[in-house]
């Protein structure tokens, strides 16, 4: 059922639907600005590449040429750049504002990373040009997987993945290899409920069943109920993925002796790093009985979120998962690096196969190296010293008027409230997060995790200063009042001042429309 | 540390507001002994200058393609990419942002994701694309997922023509997950019989084309076959600019499409990111992973764009999700698209014959090396040499005459003694008249 | 035979050995607005408690269960270009299956109108 509670369509009281305000001829309002898509703009001929032609005196298409067109609109340089800069002006970013969505560690972008990575040493090299031509790359891996064991406190790495989820399934899949490495094939993999959805689609991919573990009330995971579990199937659960600190922004105060558990049982300890920027320089995952553990260098390491990816998630393993990492990796004799790419020597044998063609996300991996070489051993600390404050700052200057579901413990780098204060008003969880964005603010993460009703996730990261914090807080507290004295339409309503109202996500899923198609030729719209 | 806005008396203030002594007690969760004592054993923080010597004298220690003559593919390929690509995807307000799950102020980045999947499908000549997967391999593996989950059956039937890392993702992924894969051995030739491979048991087909040595393989008999059987044709691409001259595989009866997209609007960047792309049949829509954009109206009953069809996703169905995937390749994906709509119909049929050619002349060039065989009957950008000695030992000899030559076969189908005088070679637009002599020539040394 | 309810919130009409199911009114408010129903095959045949529907919101899906066994002799195909009709019309135009029960006594133990909505209420 839809515990979610929160409505996909358009207020259906609201009067303005149906009935398009146009205060302007155009439909713009000043620097907002109306912008077709390329295909009613575009014309087939036209052509924003000067292509230098080359004589063809014996094409080898054999029967195999296009024969039908294939309906692609072009742009001249000019039109194309000035309509892909007006869609560019319809985000939000987090180079304009706080961005607070928790568990995304939206931080500030340097822009050095960008110039390094466009270095035509890094931008312009191919993955399987000759080794000896690429030295620099394979070191540029090595030395970015060196830091990130060593944040870490885990023996190895796999840095092939693309992306967290991808990670995940690396990990997972070190975790099965592993398993049938002892000749077992077990059945079971533990998963808390206040998990993000990647862990159990991860887990039921490579094929397992997963078990709930339920929350405490203080949001955290009893080792009594991870112990419960395993004991009801003995020999049968290859693994708990725990996140730590968990999505309730908290510390799992238990988790040494959930890994020692899960390990007694011959199991292993899967982490989701999501929230690894809460911990740099002040605890290490290889110190708790982890595992396996993706990095997302796309939210810890800065490299830009880019509206959805590309992301990067390299995955630490420990010893024991170590001699199962999937192909490809660097190894270094006699001061060459060299890559392997298949089982065609001893050190690969155990490899559970390969993840992705080529080596990995590199342009990703330089960008990330940047950041810690400007941040430093000192910096890092700093970094998730300054995160952690920034949320407690955030959740002392709201506690009094939002709810906190879980007080007993100091949050991390991410404060979670509920909809509680928001239960005698007209206004849901969203409401309240669509009245953020006509402040000028992204909303939170919201309605996750799913342990608490109405989730409202504060992740400010340390790129916020105080003015920016004081700000945010002032702001929330003002529309908590206004909530409470019965404001209701500039909830329901919002946004008012955003480049589209509410938009209506059921209409888009009853009936999809995933690619453009022609208008009907004019005679016919008429009947 | 000039990315940190906190000075120290700002720290010591918003710990008095929060009421707590140090920062350590907001790590009182951290269990006591877990919690480091000393720094990490790391360098301390560095300038910007200090990052760019470091990181710049890394990428000197590589061979950038553009330094001289550049014939390597394989899954890969240099192209020129405009100049204004790279700076729109430098703003801000796409670089910046984050996946738009708050459609009211991420427009920008949900229309050009509409645009980028009406442009994939049209090429494809399929009915609808999803907003992109991580790459051309993933997205394959993922294809035959999504085949295994529509036809419930388990195997997948590879062609020798794909590229072997691809298949190796294939066989990843689907071996874990409890899938079949039936590999036909490498085929160079393009002359495999993989239509006596279709049976019952087949979920899908697995065929690239032009094949992983640059062959242009006929689709539609064994999309007939595959079909007789209940099976799904997966066609699959790494070159998308062939797209542009050759017939689309959706017009061969293919029911997945999926290929790379990095040819158009992405640096080779050592592999990745790149950016994969995914289209299928309509009737296959609710199987497909990935996340999709589509059209719907606001309140005020304006045009706008939302990311839907999200409970076939893994945060709505968790455990009963079509993927685990999450993120897609955003920013590649923007880029790619603005780089079409830069050439449009005219000009992808334009930079594709410019390849096409390129690629033709090199063959006459390097074909007519004595002992040096083009072994393609068709090719499009790429296609594959016998030498006389093997690929591996030519390729190292000419990288020292400053010609990167092409992959040896061997390099991606190692144990095949067959394959070790093959070497797969590129030509795109970047090549140039002197590039092919200076190969020529060098190649004639070299054998 | 009047129509029943079972606790995982499906209506069951019985009508001449041939059962009609679809979720409840209660249950299609809860969901929000439908967005797809995906339906088996007709002639299939299942076991009470089998997995034999799933019902979408923008936000959610929920599985619905078979709460009696016998073969499906007909699905509502309407629901395929019109799922609003589950908001709309639950408990009437809004129907998903009909299946030949194979074993009538199945039936013993479901809630009636009254006693569903008491079982509704104190969820």
């Amino acid at each position: 059922m839809n515990d979610q509670g929160r409505p996909t369509r358009p207020n259906e009281n609201d009067d303005t639907v149906g009935t398009p305000v146009r205060p302007t001829f155009t439909g713009n309002r000043a620097l907002q600005l109306e912008e077709p898509l390329i295909f009613e703009i575009g014309r087939p001929e036209a052509c924003g590449v000067d292509i230098e032609p080359v004589a063809n005196a014996k094409p080898r298409l054999g029967n195999h040429a296009r024969s039908t067109p294939i309906d692609l609109p072009g742009l001249s340089e000019p039109e194309a750049v000035r309509h892909y800069v007006r869609l560019s002006q319809k985000n939000y970013a987090i180079d304009m504002g706080l961005y607070p969505l928790g568990s995304c560690t939206m931080k500030h972008n340097p822009r050095i990373n960008e110039t390094m990575a466009r270095l035509p040493g890094f931008a312009d090299i191919h993955p399987l040009q000759p080794q000896s031509t690429v030295q620099g790359a394979l070191r540029l891996i090595e030395e970015l997987a060196g830091w990130l064991t060593t944040i870490t406190g885990m023996a190895s790495i796999a840095m092939s993945p693309k992306a967290g989820a991808h990670g995940e399934l690396c990990g997972m899949m070190a975790i099965k290899a592993a398993l049938a490495a002892r000749g077992e094939a077990r059945s079971f993999v533990l998963v808390p409920e206040s998990a993000h959805g990647t862990n159990p689609a991860t887990a039921a991919l490579l094929g397992y069943n997963v078990l709930e573990v339920p929350a405490r009330d203080d949001g955290t995971v009893d080792p009594a109920s991870v112990q419960g579990l395993i004991d009801a199937h003995p020999g049968e659960v290859a693994a708990i993925m725990l996140t730590n600190p968990n999505t309730c922004g908290l510390f799992e105060p238990d988790v040494v002796k959930i890994a020692d558990a899960i390990h007694a049982a011959g199991g292993y300890f899967y982490c989701d790093g999501a929230n690894l920027n809460a911990i740099m320089g002040k605890a290490r995952p290889g110190d708790l009985g982890v595992d396996a553990m993706h990095i997302n260098l796309h939210k810890t390491f800065s490299t830009p979120h880019g509206g959805g990816g590309p992301g990067a998630g390299p995955v630490v393993l420990s010893q024991a998962l170590a001699p199962f990492a999937p192909l490809p990796f660097v190894t270094k004799a006699d001061g060459r690096y060299r890559l392997v790419e298949s089982k065609d020597d001893d050190s690969s044998a155990d490899a559970f196969g390969r993840l992705t063609a080529f080596h990995g996300q590199m342009g990703m991996f330089v960008r990330a190296l940047a950041w810690m070489l400007s941040h430093g051993a000192d910096g890092m600390r700093q970094v998730s010293e300054d995160a952690v404050l920034n949320a407690n700052y955030i959740r002392a200057g709201l506690s009094d008027l939002m709810s906190l579901p879980f007080p007993d413990h100091p949050s991390m780098h991410e404060v979670l409230f509920d909809d509680t204060f928001l239960r005698d008003t007209d206004v849901t969880t969203l409401d309240f997060a669509k009245a953020m964005i006509d402040e000028g603010y992204h909303p939170m993460t919201m309605y996750f995790p799913l342990v608490v009703h109405g989730a409202l996730l504060i992740e400010p990261t340390e790129s916020e200063s105080r003015a920016s914090l004081d700000l945010f807080i002032a702001t929330l507290r003002d529309l908590v009042f206004a909530a409470k004295d019965g404001a209701a339409e500039r909830f329901t309503q919002a946004p008012r001042f955003a480049p589209r109202k509410r938009l209506d996500e059921t209409g888009a899923a009853r009936k999809p429309i995933l690619k453009w198609t022609p208008p009907p030729p004019f005679e016919a719209a008429a009947e | 540390m000039r990315y940190l806005p906190h000075t120290d008396q700002d720290r010591a203030d918003m710990l008095a507001t929060i009421g707590v002594g140090a920062i350590d007690d907001l790590f009182s969760g951290v269990p006591a002994d877990k919690l480091l004592g000393d720094k990490l054993d790391l360098p301390d923080h560095q300038s910007e200058m200090a990052v760019a010597r470091h990181l710049s004298a890394l990428a000197g220690d590589n061979r950038a393609a553009g330094a001289g003559p550049f014939f390597v593919g394989a899954g890969a390929y240099r192209h020129h990419v405009p100049a204004s690509v790279d700076h729109i995807i430098q703003r801000s307000e796409f670089l910046t942002s984050y996946t738009p799950y708050q459609p009211e102020i991420t427009q920008g980045t949900l229309q050009s994701l509409f645009e980028f999947q009406t442009q994939v499908a049209n090429l494809t000549a399929m009915d609808v694309a999803n907003a992109s997967m991580y790459d051309g391999s993933t997205g394959t593996a993922e294809a035959v997922l999504m085949a295994h989950r529509l036809t419930k059956c388990k195997k997948a039937v590879i062609s020798g023509g794909l590229h072997p890392q691809y298949r190796g993702v294939v066989e990843t992924l689907s071996g874990m997950s409890g899938g079949v894969v039936a590999a036909l051995p490498p085929d160079p030739a393009g002359t495999e019989a993989i239509i006596d491979a279709i049976d019952d048991e087949t979920s899908c087909v697995v065929v690239q084309s032009p094949t992983v040595y640059g062959q242009l393989i006929d689709l539609e008999p064994i999309a007939e076959k595959a079909h007789a059987h209940g099976a799904l044709l997966v066609a699959v691409f790494t070159e998308v600019i062939s797209l542009g001259m050759l017939e689309p595989p959706g017009a061969k009866g293919a029911d997945i499409v999926v290929g790379e997209g990095q040819s158009i609007g992405n640096p080779l960047t050592f592999g990745g990111p790149y950016v994969g792309l995914f289209a299928t049949r309509q009737k296959y829509l609710r199987q497909m992973p990935g996340r999709v954009c589509g059209e719907t109206v606001d309140a005020a009953g304006d045009r706008g764009f939302v990311l839907t069809l999200s409970t076939r996703e893994q945060h709505i169905r968790r455990d009963k999700a079509t993927s685990n995937i999450c993120t897609n390749s955003g920013l590649c994906c923007l880029a790619f698209t603005i780089h079409m709509t830069l050439l449009g119909e005219a000009g992808l049929r334009k930079l594709a014959e410019a390849n096409h050619a390129r690629a033709c002349q090199l063959a006459d060039a390097l074909g007519a090396v004595p002992g040096v065989e083009v072994i393609n009957e068709t090719f499009f950008n790429e296609f594959t040499l016998r030498l006389p000695k093997p690929a591996k030992d030519a390729v190292r000899a000419l990288a020292e005459r400053d010609v990167l030559a092409g992959v040896p076969a061997s390099r991606l189908e190692p144990g095949h003694a067959d394959l070790d005088n093959l070497l797969i070679v590129a030509a795109t637009e970047t090549v140039t008249d002197a590039d092919i002599a200076a190969y020529a020539d060098a190649l004639m040394e070299v054998v | 035979m009047a129509i029943v309810y079972s606790e995982e919130h499906e209506w069951i009409d019985v009508e001449g050995g041939v059962a009609t199911i679809g979720i409840s009114t209660y249950a299609a408010e809860q969901l929000g607005d439908v967005v797809f129903v995906e339906l088996p095959d007709a002639g299939k045949t299942l076991a009470k408690g089998d997995e034999v529907a799933v019902v979408e919101s923008v936000k959610a899906a929920s599985e619905v269960y078979a709460p009696v066994s016998g073969e499906i002799v007909a699905v509502n195909d309407a629901l395929a270009d019109a799922p609003g009709t589950v908001n709309e019309s639950a408990e009437k135009d809004g129907w998903f299956m009909k299946i030949k029960l194979s074993d009538t006594s199945e039936l013993e133990g479901f809630m009636d109108a009254d006693a569903y909505k008491a079982f509704a209420d104190s969820q």
